[in-house]
């Protein structure tokens, strides 16, 4: 049923992004931030990367987030994410890059969401002079089968694949670096029924 | 950063003047910037040049994180009272709902909001503008959205502040703000502008956003209900993140309607 108000309300249209700008230094990082679970914890695994521009420079002012399932591929549902309390997961986190434009989060390797898909950590880039954020995610190169059979990677330009896989670099971590532009420019991502743009 | 001296420095008639051929070039009714806007120099190598590519989402970017008073004091909300003393400039209350595309209202989801100072200072390392900084003021806050999406913030009217991107290049005052939706893909990082500024068409940020009526939907409205007596003036500010059928949906509720 549509009710006039809903009518109304459908007619608005949506608000427009900006850029995060230079100065959200000082409000979004939050103590914990890059922390989902402990940094030594035995199932704890490290995400780590460098936000590179088409120059192929660092990007300083970078801020990334993450959101993710658990380690059963299940959604989580508590609250806390910005209050961390040391033993609750759940799912998010967010880093601002250093002044060489790296990123550390310490996470669960997340299970996959559902059947004959491959896991993956969903990443957002926020920046200064990046005007509307992006979306990507972080599959698993210790998953090429999973891998191969996931349905989203194998409509993805083959050539271009890699950029989205976080290449496993140390016994629990994995790298992925982030290339907002140029050669070996990230993946990012548009959902069909977020955007209307 | 390859940011350009002062001396290559484009004027603002030469910013104008591309911002006029952008959005003359852009696709007409685009909700969101061309990331591509040049005018705003930062943009010049952080857009990327392929297209995005599609997903259908999966069940984590159908939900969002869950907030709530474990994670934010209610107090948080007035940017006022973070300090011994009150800080400097004009008082301002900001309020508004946070809806879907459908207008559903986003309910006990996490408002994130910073601003420079009435001085146009951000408290921040990197902002170099010699202006002063109150010690009565830092500028952030963050709040819980009620059962009907509604937000209200309480702060400091901030200046407008000067910027390297072009020469006598100025920011319109503004408060930024970060928003989550129902759904992860609703995220949205935005900035409030107030009515009347006589900074927004010189300046590339706001104007990246190529379509006159997208544009409107980030100034707020002065509003008389809002503004309290002997305390504070009053701004309206309502948020539309994305519905995740709000493409599809409209045809299907005509259908059926």
């Amino acid at each position: 049923m549509t009710t006039p108000d809903s009518t109304h309300a459908m007619a608005a249209r949506q608000t427009p992004s900006q850029t995060v700008g230079p100065f959200y230094g000082y409000a979004l990082p939050y103590a914990g931030g890059p922390e989902l679970l402990p940094p030594h914890a035995p199932e704890t695994i490290r995400l780590h990367g460098t936000v590179f521009d088409g120059d192929s420079e660092p990007v300083p002012d970078a801020l990334i987030e993450i959101w993710q399932p658990d380690a059963a591929g299940a959604v989580v549902a508590e609250r806390g994410s910005l209050h961390r309390d040391g033993y609750t997961f759940t799912g998010f986190g967010r880093a601002a890059v250093d002044g060489s434009g790296h990123y550390s989060f310490t996470t669960v390797k997340p299970g996959s969401a559902r059947a004959g898909s491959a896991p993956y950590i969903l990443v957002t880039v926020f920046a200064r002079g990046l005007l509307h954020h992006l979306f990507t995610r972080a599959y698993f190169s210790d998953e090429p089968a999973a891998n191969g059979a996931d349905p989203f990677l194998a409509g993805v330009d083959a050539a271009r694949v890699a950029t989205l896989v976080a290449e496993r670099d140390g016994a629990a971590q994995y790298r992925f670096d982030i290339r907002l532009q140029g050669e070996n420019e990230t993946v990012f991502i548009d959902y069909p029924l977020s955007r209307r743009a | 950063m390859t940011d350009p001296s002062r001396d290559e420095l484009a004027s603002q008639a030469e910013i104008s003047a591309e911002i006029t051929r952008l959005q003359a070039g852009a696709t007409p009714g685009a909700d969101h910037p061309d990331r591509g806007f040049t005018a705003y120099r930062s943009a010049t190598l952080r857009h990327p040049l392929h297209d995005l590519v599609r997903a259908d989402p999966e069940v984590i970017e159908l939900v969002s994180p869950v907030y709530g008073h474990t994670d934010v004091a209610p107090q948080e909300s007035d940017l006022t009272i973070q300090h011994s003393g009150e800080p400097l400039g004009e008082r301002i209350i900001v309020t508004g709902r946070v809806l879907d595309g459908e207008g559903r209202p986003v309910r006990n989801q996490l408002v994130e909001v910073w601003q420079a100072n009435s001085a146009g200072r951000y408290v921040h390392k990197r902002d170099q503008h010699p202006a002063p900084l109150d010690p009565n003021f830092t500028g952030t806050g963050r709040l819980i959205t009620g059962d009907d999406g509604s937000y209200r913030i309480t702060s400091i009217k901030p200046g407008a502040y000067p910027w390297r991107n072009h020469r006598n290049a100025w920011r319109p005052a503004h408060i930024h703000f970060s928003l989550f939706g129902t759904e992860f893909t609703q995220r949205l990082v935005t900035q409030m502008y107030f009515p009347g500024d006589p900074l927004f068409p010189l300046d590339p940020i706001l104007q990246s956003i190529t379509d006159a009526s997208a544009r409107q939907r980030l100034i707020a409205h002065y509003d008389h209900d809002v503004t309290e007596p002997d305390w504070a003036i009053g701004y309206r500010w309502d948020i539309v993140l994305t519905g995740s059928k709000a493409t599809w949906m409209e045809g299907e509720h005509d259908d059926h309607a």
